[in-house]
């Protein structure tokens, strides 16, 4: 159980999909100019993740090592047009505003990633459990980046006005250009944050010593 | 004529993949490094793109369609660029081994490259016929390694500057790619896909 959590858990932070490893970075950009898109959007990176994985994990002695590539983007790809047609039976109103980036999550490289590095080598069920895992990192990424923006941009967050009306929003924040200097500003501080504990690690170490 | 000249400029400038819709990123900020290679990789695109949104024309308009298999769109048309990919470099590593050295690298990243299966899909949206599908993937091509080779020689500039510490590498490059999208936006309004 214990291992279980820590595969989940490392996606969560340190091995942070979209702030650590710097991977599928385009829809980090293009739906997070407010929460629902970006939540959604994560969501649906999440089930795609999860399902692949799976499905990776349960054929893996099967598929031979020199064809895996192909093998894995058509499995992507089929669970990717299932998940559009459901959301274009479902939520017509999210699939029009998402439709080209749903159709893009086919070639998200952490999802290839995932398959290629885990579920490709794992038994199903840890391999569930790091796509959750890497899912809910994705997703928490987004839903972060589409909080800052919402509320800088727009003064809200899912819709709701917060700030009040006598905020005047920075419309930069919620157009392309703004979404580039926050991840970049993101970034940055993720760093930050990581020198920091390594300045404070060092320091134990050495106070142990 | 007009009608052509607006959609390339539409697609290679005010509506610039990768400024506006950030679509290839990940080999925006990877290979804009170096200004040879960024040369190089947008060439590479550009050519890759224009075939390989022809090819998925055709297979849409005359086999999915027809047939009625629209939600097979998005398999098909991974299958059919990453053989293209494959088929292009096998094809170049024998006839023009001086090439493959050049560009061979990248071939294989643009496989599974956002930007690749944009194109199809949007023409797909846009209801395109032969000559506007053509049109679209070479401007937004020309676009691609636009942004790609200013950002380049920006990047190569900034090996000068005295960047803070946490900023250096990914973060500055983003702000940057952020100054460049501000000055694309300029553009917009002045003509609408």
């Amino acid at each position: 159980m214990k291992n279980l959590w820590d595969i989940f858990y490392k996606g969560l932070f340190d091995q942070n999909p979209i702030f650590r490893l710097a991977l599928s970075l385009c829809p980090a950009l293009a739906v997070t100019s407010n929460v629902t898109n970006a939540l959604a959007m994560g969501l649906s990176v999440m089930f795609v993740i999860t399902a692949n994985n799976v499905v990776v994990s349960i054929f893996r002695r099967w598929v031979n090592p020199k064809v895996r590539v192909p093998v894995y983007i058509t499995s992507i790809a089929t669970i990717v047009t299932v998940l559009i047609l459901t959301l274009q039976a479902y939520l017509p109103d999210l699939y029009k505003e998402l439709y080209l980036y749903l159709n893009l999550i086919v070639v998200f490289a952490i999802i290839l990633a995932r398959a290629e590095v885990f579920a490709a080598k794992n038994p199903v069920i840890p391999s569930f459990f790091d796509g959750l895992g890497m899912g809910a990192g994705f997703a928490g990424a987004m839903v972060f980046i589409g909080i800052i923006r919402e509320i800088f941009g727009n003064g809200s967050i899912m819709g709701v006005n917060i700030l009040g009306t006598s905020y005047d929003p920075a419309l930069i924040m919620i157009l392309p250009p703004g979404g580039f200097i926050v991840i970049g500003l993101m970034i940055a501080s993720f760093n930050l944050i990581g020198e920091y504990q390594d300045k404070l690690k060092a320091a134990k170490q050495g106070s142990d010593a | 004529m007009e009608e052509y000249l607006k959609l390339f400029v539409a697609s290679a400038i005010t509506n610039n993949f990768v400024l506006t819709q950030f679509l290839g990123l990940c080999i925006f900020f990877g290979v804009s490094k170096n200004l040879n290679a960024s040369i190089g990789m947008g060439m590479a695109v550009t050519s890759v793109m224009t075939l390989s949104s022809l090819l998925a024309w055709a297979a849409y308009n005359f086999i999915l369609e027809p047939l009625g298999l629209q939600p097979l769109m998005l398999i098909t048309f991974v299958v059919l660029i990453a053989s293209l990919v494959q088929l292009l470099e096998m094809i170049i590593k024998k006839h023009a081994p001086a090439l493959y050295n050049m560009w061979g690298i990248y071939l294989v990243l643009i496989a599974t490259n956002c930007i690749v299966i944009a194109v199809p899909i949007t023409n797909v949206e846009l209801h395109s016929n032969f000559l506007t599908s053509l049109v679209l993937a070479l401007g937004s091509g020309v676009g691609f390694a636009l942004a790609l080779i200013l950002m380049a020689s920006l990047r190569e500039k900034l090996q000068y500057a005295d960047v803070p510490k946490s900023l250096q590498g990914l973060g500055i490059s983003f702000i940057l790619a952020g100054m460049l999208a501000l000055s694309f936006f300029g553009f917009s309004g002045m003509i609408t896909l």
